[in-house]
């Protein structure tokens, strides 16, 4: 089974993209504190997206595609025309020196790296695809 | 998407922030703790019992307050957390950086104890 949700980049959509991540995995007997770890990693990628290659123009579009597995390796895509933001290429300073500094920022790619078991970018029809990967044992 | 409310209770103040807080909100709960240090609490205690998901844009806001309260010696402590809640918290070992307590009265407790 395939999803799929078109969303413009706004951070009010951010509500939508979990609620549709949510309802997409509700039949699948993913465990809750797993379905709220995956929902939270899709939603800080595709805020990352809206506001570092979008600048949070709710024209610019992103798709979101979900496939369900049989297997329970579930895989995310996250489709757009924007410049790619690879969160591999990332530097992640320590906790501490985010502390020190006051910084706000600088926690969502850590969450996702945490989260998922892989992300990989790759390029399908002149656009940009992330794809997360998650392996999920059902409860 | 985010409801704040403050009141006081025996001195402290008491922060309570009711559904989601995203990168499209988490400004609300920075000003509501701004506020708080603003005006003059040395206690701040933040109810998280009807807060429903955070995400890294949230955690950012209690991070970014640890050092300043520690340099003014005003104990901020998150009480309430539902399980899914709290282990975002944890996935990032934000939670042993942070005071978090499990019910109002043991947070107040530890407020007293940490004012001391």
């Amino acid at each position: 089974m395939n999803y799929q949700y078109n969303i413009g980049c706004s951070l009010a959509n951010l509500k939508g993209i979990r609620e549709f991540v949510r309802s997409s995995l509700k039949d699948q007997d993913v465990p809750e504190i797993e379905m709220s770890a995956i929902v939270l990693a899709l939603d800080e990628m595709c805020s990352n997206l809206m506001i570092h290659a979008h600048h949070c123009n709710p024209e610019h579009m992103l798709e979101l595609h979900i496939e369900i597995p049989r297997t329970g390796k579930f895989i995310f895509e996250i489709i757009d025309d924007g410049s790619v933001f690879d969160i591999n290429e990332f530097h992640q300073p320590e906790l501490d020196r985010l502390v020190n500094q006051k910084r706000k920022g600088g926690l969502g790619i850590r969450l996702v790296k945490a989260i998922m078991d892989d992300v990989e970018y790759l390029k399908r029809a002149n656009k940009n695809v992330c794809r997360l990967t998650k392996v999920v044992k059902p409860e | 998407m985010v409801q704040i409310k403050r009141l006081q209770e025996e001195g402290a103040d008491i922060i309570s922030v009711i559904g989601e807080i995203d990168a499209s909100s988490s400004i609300e709960l920075d000003l509501a703790i701004a506020k708080s240090v603003g005006e003059g609490f040395r206690k701040i205690l933040v109810d998280c019992s009807a807060l429903e998901y955070i995400s890294s844009a949230g955690l950012g806001v209690f991070m970014s307050y640890i050092e300043e309260m520690k340099d003014k010696n005003i104990p901020l402590i998150l009480f309430g957390m539902k399980e899914k809640v709290a282990n975002t918290f944890h996935i990032l070992g934000l939670a042993d950086l942070l005071n978090i307590s499990a019910n109002k009265q043991d947070a107040k407790k530890l407020a007293d104890e940490l004012s001391v």
